[in-house]
């Protein structure tokens, strides 16, 4: 059915191209189908009741003209079902992806014009490439520091939209080793058609192999734990909670208590907005005195950062200790880094 | 023209299908301009929720009371114009018609005379978002990077709301002279009502404004 | 009751009535501003076809080897906003939808026809400024404007695009508020809600878009000339803006400007469908009801541009749910419009081939917009050419289609001219073949991967794009071969009498071309539409 130069099916590379390709072929049926239908219908009909003459005129088909209530729910309710049917697929699907597993690899993604810069937790940085190991769980999370753009991978069949201001996430299983082109799928500009690369899917040997070579000088988190000293964060933040501002030890994932009585949970984007906003949400109990940083650190700091109030959190050593432990199946080649990222 | 009971323009049957005609487009016409404040609205709804704060501060530099004065200066046109609209129908002379049409207007006049000096008082106070914007004065402990939405939202609103007073004034400027030459009467008075429909509803839209720019929380940030 | 008869000397029509440029630009006859709105359309719809020509003939090779990316980007951007506010959204509805309702209802005139003149003027004053960003370097946004590109990044003619696009909307809000006060308040004595044709209904459903959504696009244009002129952060991140809410403001309209788009043809399509087979449409209420059903439900489904956007995933739910629940009437349609066949008398005529083109292609558009409604499949197939394909299969397969059928269908009662049957008939399968081969082979695109917007692109993807240009080559000539014989017909064409096709309505009463006040006396309706049988048809001159 493929032919080299008339393609049909992209490859099929995570865990979610096999059922995004079935439901495209029912999709394809159903559209098929009826597609087919009203045009030999159409067809037949233009022939078979072909104007003979000049003056015929038709009789009605009933008293009211033409009308029958019973097709008229018939050819309602029939494509209402085939339609929820598409729906219900369809919503699962999307559901999971919007669910990323709890073991998933997290690797930090900037989006600008015009490319992607990508961090992997170990410290290894890569432009417009995303070297990852076949059959493990990956989450993304992305972020623009200038305009939207859109993260996709055909061969994935996922993609989402890089929005500055907000991190977004993608989550999928490569299932298969192999090159993939990636795509800024978000009109951006002018090289927007240039601000594609490639996936490297690699098996677990060669991913480590990859990711101890290229010579990276510390992890996201070391290198979050430069920034916090090096920007003076830890003047204010510091880890016993005397300073004049909230502990950040403990603190990720953890609920915080907001001036005015509302709560927020601790995640990447509260921190990322605390950084660069952070008159925003006060924390109950302390004075809005804390500086913004925007402008003062890049995006790709902000998730060195992150990674690094992560690495303080409470569950870090408890998920040090489940990440070499029983891992999922389909998990060979476990973690080789003990730093690696914890639940969300 | 003045002599004749009614204007019926020729694609129209007769007189009542053209005041129902009327009568229909400006409802329509005014359900658009619903749609079109509503965009607006909605966006600054939108942000008022996601940073009440920083609004509620931006706010409280609005001034309630010349605010207040605005409110009830056009609810007060309102009753002028509506006289207006009676004293026409019920063929009580030009004279009074022309009178609450100059009132209407006048009101009208006060209250862009009002909010004149209250952009006047932004512009020296650097609230306005541009080149010059830092409001000063901002209380403490309190995010300010959300004020210029606020005040974008403040001038987007008003400003759009002031455009429609200023056209209202125009179309009450051509009321009036054509009322002194006596073109209304009991049977025909279309215009006026119209543009008293009009009128009410940019006064609706006001009331609407008022407590949800200036109404938001106007002591905070003061002890 | 109703007999065709041959068409008198050249009586005083509209057309006769009063010479010289002052009397068509200061005009207040419904007729005489429909064929005004149809220059005008016309020129736009070339310039907006010139814009695809250049776009598909980059796209011919994978390099970017005739533009540089910011002209490309340009064009496809001035493509989009060309086509879309200054040819879409007012054809059908301005040129016949002018021309035809009044004569439909019975009536002299639209209820304001000095606002309908004005309207026409506002269209004029907002084309103005999109021909001079046109002239002066264009401008490179999209026609969707997403922020904070268009607001802080973008280096082109924004403010103006934007300026043009706001007058433009005044221009389609008030032919909206014309036609609702209209059929509401103008009918001839003695027709009832159901016994208007459907094309009546189809206007009525597409004003009440029009008067309803237009004005929350021109108030989110207003917001981003704001942030772009003074910053005040409203879509800005740095400022505390929210890139994603103009995205929720602008489909909030767009969405229901499709349908605008639309709706129309349907009622188009209805009329002729009706005319060659003799009956009264299958379903007629069903079919009346439906238009007014996809109006309103229209609203309620912008979100399905959205999944990606980073909107919840709930509100995903709801949105996509809601856009099957929108397909249901449209197939409704479908379905009654081929039942109408049925034990039919049917003629191949050229609007009924054009009328059976469109339903073949509106429906794989619409089926295609099923799998975009689709959350999963939606994941992967958006922003990609599946997309382009599948709002060009309802657009172009669609609504421009059924233009044509209706242009077809109603030319001889404008012009009192006939064109030539079999060119016509020619042109009408060289564009539906140039259009199946232009924009089939980018459904398969668009599943393979193929981004949007995209200036060059990966070699594996040339063939198929080849052989869209080259179907683009075919359509183009197509659209060509209609304007030539209809500026022929009008001096050489065949008079044609009132009621060339033997159709019911009280359209076809009148001559053509129509006496400028359509009706010497108003018409009384005892009829229920579509009444075949109250007529003997005989042949025409």
């Amino acid at each position: 059915m493929d032919w080299k130069y008339l393609p049909i099916f992209p490859e099929s590379a995570s865990n979610f191209s096999p059922h995004i390709d079935a439901l495209y072929a029912y999709l394809v049926t159903v559209s098929a189908f009826f597609s087919i239908l009203i045009a030999v219908v159409i067809v037949v009909f233009a022939f078979k009741y072909r104007r003979k003459s000049d003056s015929e005129i038709p009789v009605p088909l009933n008293e009211h003209g033409a009308g029958s209530m019973l097709l008229e729910i018939t050819w309602s309710v029939i494509p209402l079902l085939l339609s929820l049917v598409m729906f219900g697929w369809g919503a699962m699907i999307f559901f999971d992806e919007s669910k990323p597993p709890a073991d998933a690899m997290d690797i930090w993604v900037v989006g600008k014009q015009w490319m992607w810069k990508i961090q992997h937790l170990e410290g290894a940085r890569e432009i417009n490439e995303l070297h990852i190991p076949v059959n493990r769980n990956i989450r993304l999370t992305l972020t623009s520091e200038d305009v939207i753009h859109d993260f996709y991978v055909p061969a994935f069949r996922t993609k989402t939209d890089v929005v500055p201001g907000k991190y977004t996430t993608e989550w999928f299983r490569p299932t298969k080793v192999g090159e993939y082109h990636l795509f800024c799928a978000e009109y951006c500009g002018t090289k927007h058609s240039g601000m594609i690369g490639t996936i490297y899917v690699m098996n677990a040997n060669d991913y480590d192999a990859w990711l101890s070579s290229g010579g990276t000088v510390g992890s996201m988190s070391e290198k979050g734990e430069a920034l916090f000293q090096q920007l003076g964060c830890v003047t204010c933040h510091q880890s016993d909670g005397k300073g004049r501002c909230p502990k950040l030890v403990g603190l990720y994932g953890t609920n915080v208590e907001l001036k005015g009585g509302a709560t927020v949970v601790a995640d990447a984007s509260y921190i990322r907005e605390s950084i660069v906003n952070p008159l925003t949400k006060i924390v109950n109990g302390y004075d809005g005195i804390m500086p913004t940083f925007q402008g003062l650190v890049t995006e790709d700091q902000i998730q060195q950062l992150i990674e690094y109030v992560k690495s303080i959190g409470p569950k870090s050593a408890a998920a040090a200790a489940g990440a070499q432990a029983g891992t999922p199946k389909n998990n060979p080649g476990a973690a080789a880094n003990p730093a690696r990222g914890t639940r969300p | 023209m003045a002599s004749h009971a009614t204007v019926l323009r020729h694609h129209f049957e007769n007189g009542e299908q053209q005041k129902e005609a009327s009568s229909l487009g400006m409802w329509v016409f005014l359900l658009t301009e619903l749609m079109f404040f509503g965009g607006m609205f909605m966006a600054y709804l939108a942000y008022r929720q996601a940073y009440p704060d920083s609004f509620a501060a931006a706010s409280s530099k609005l001034n309630v009371t010349l605010g207040m004065c605005n409110t009830l200066v056009l609810i007060g046109s309102s009753l002028t114009m509506a006289l207006a609209v009676r004293c026409a129908a019920a063929g009580s002379g030009k004279k009074l018609v022309v009178l609450f049409l100059i009132l209407t207007l006048l009101l009208g006049g006060v209250f862009l005379g009002i909010k004149a000096k209250e952009y006047h008082d932004k512009w020296i106070h650097h609230e306005v978002p541009g080149a010059n914007f830092h409001p000063e004065d901002w209380p403490k402990n309190v995010d300010m990077s959300h004020a210029s939405l606020y005040f974008g939202l403040y001038f987007g609103m008003t400003g759009l709301h002031a455009s429609h007073m200023v056209i209202g004034v125009g179309l009450l400027l051509f009321l009036i002279i054509r009322a002194n030459q006596g073109a209304y009467t009991p049977e025909w008075h279309t215009p006026v009502e119209m543009v008293g429909l009009y009128w009410h509803f940019v006064d609706i839209v006001w009331i609407f404004l008022f407590p949800l720019l200036y109404l938001i929380d106007p002591n905070f940030g003061r002890q | 009751m109703l007999t065709a008869t041959r068409a008198p000397e050249r009586p005083s029509s509209y057309l006769t009535d009063g010479y010289g440029l002052k009397s068509w630009l200061l005009t207040s006859d419904h007729k005489r501003i429909a064929i005004l709105y149809l220059i005008s359309i016309t020129f736009f719809f070339f310039i907006g076809g010139i814009f695809a020509a250049l776009i598909r003939l980059e796209l011919a090779t994978p390099a970017g080897d005739l533009l540089e990316s910011d002209v490309y980007n340009k064009m496809f951007t001035m493509h989009g906003i060309v086509m879309i506010f200054f040819f879409l959204i007012p054809s059908i509805p301005a040129t016949l939808g002018n021309f035809l309702i009044p004569e439909m209802i019975g009536a002299k005139d639209l209820a304001f026809p000095r606002i309908n003149l004005l309207s026409w003027y506002i269209y004029v004053f907002g084309g103005i400024f999109v021909v001079y960003v046109l002239l002066t370097g264009g401008v490179d946004t999209g026609w969707t404007f997403y922020t904070p590109f268009s607001t802080s990044y973008s280096n082109t003619k924004v403010m103006a695009a934007a300026v043009g696009i706001f007058i433009a909307g005044f221009s389609s809000i008030l032919t909206g508020l014309n036609f609702i006060v209209t059929i509401h308040r103008m009918r001839a004595p003695g027709l009832s809600w159901f016994r208007l044709p459907l094309f009546v209904w189809a206007h009525y459903a597409t004003s009440m878009i029009q008067i309803l959504g237009t004005p929350v696009v021109a108030v989110t244009i207003l917001l981003v000339a704001m942030e772009r002129g003074l910053h005040i952060g409203i879509f800005d991140p740095a400022l505390g803006g929210d890139p994603v809410l103009f995205q929720h403001l602008f489909w909030f309209y767009s969405h229901p400007a499709v349908y605008i788009m639309i709706l129309p043809s349907m009622g188009v399509i209805s009329e002729i469908i009706s005319t060659f087979t003799r009956r009264r449409p299958f379903g007629y209420t069903f079919i009346a009801f439906s238009s007014v059903a996809i109006a309103v439900f229209g609203f309620l489904v912008w979100g399905h541009h959205l999944f990606v956007s980073s909107q919840s995933v709930y509100a995903g739910m709801v949105f996509s749910i809601l856009s099957y629940v929108v397909a249901i009437p449209s197939a409704i349609k479908v379905f009654n419009w081929t039942a109408t066949m049925y034990k039919g008398s049917v003629e191949l005529s050229t609007p009924m081939l054009y009328a059976i083109g469109f339903i073949g292609l509106f429906t794989i558009g619409g089926l295609t917009g099923l799998f975009l409604a689709c959350l999963g499949m939606d994941v992967h197939l958006t922003d990609t050419y599946f997309v382009v394909a599948h709002f060009h299969y309802v657009m172009v397969g669609g609504a421009i289609m059924g233009y044509l059928a209706g242009l077809h269908f109603w030319w001889p009662k404008m012009t009192g001219r006939m064109y030539p049957v079999l060119w016509s008939k020619i042109a009408g399968v060289i564009i539906f073949l140039g259009f199946n081969l232009t924009f089939f082979p980018q459904f398969i695109l668009g599943f393979l991967g193929m981004p949007r917007r995209y200036h060059v692109y990966p070699p594996e993807f040339q063939v198929y794009n080849v052989l869209s240009s080259a179907g683009a080559t075919v359509l183009g000539l197509g659209y060509l071969i209609p304007f030539i014989y209809f500026m022929w017909s009008l001096k050489y064409g065949k008079p044609a009498g009132p009621n060339p096709w033997g159709a019911t309505g009280l359209e076809w009463q009148i001559p053509s071309p129509p006496p400028t006040e359509n009706f010497e006396v108003t018409p009384v309706v005892t009829v229920e539409a579509y009444e075949y049988h109250a007529q003997e048809v005989v042949e025409v001159g």
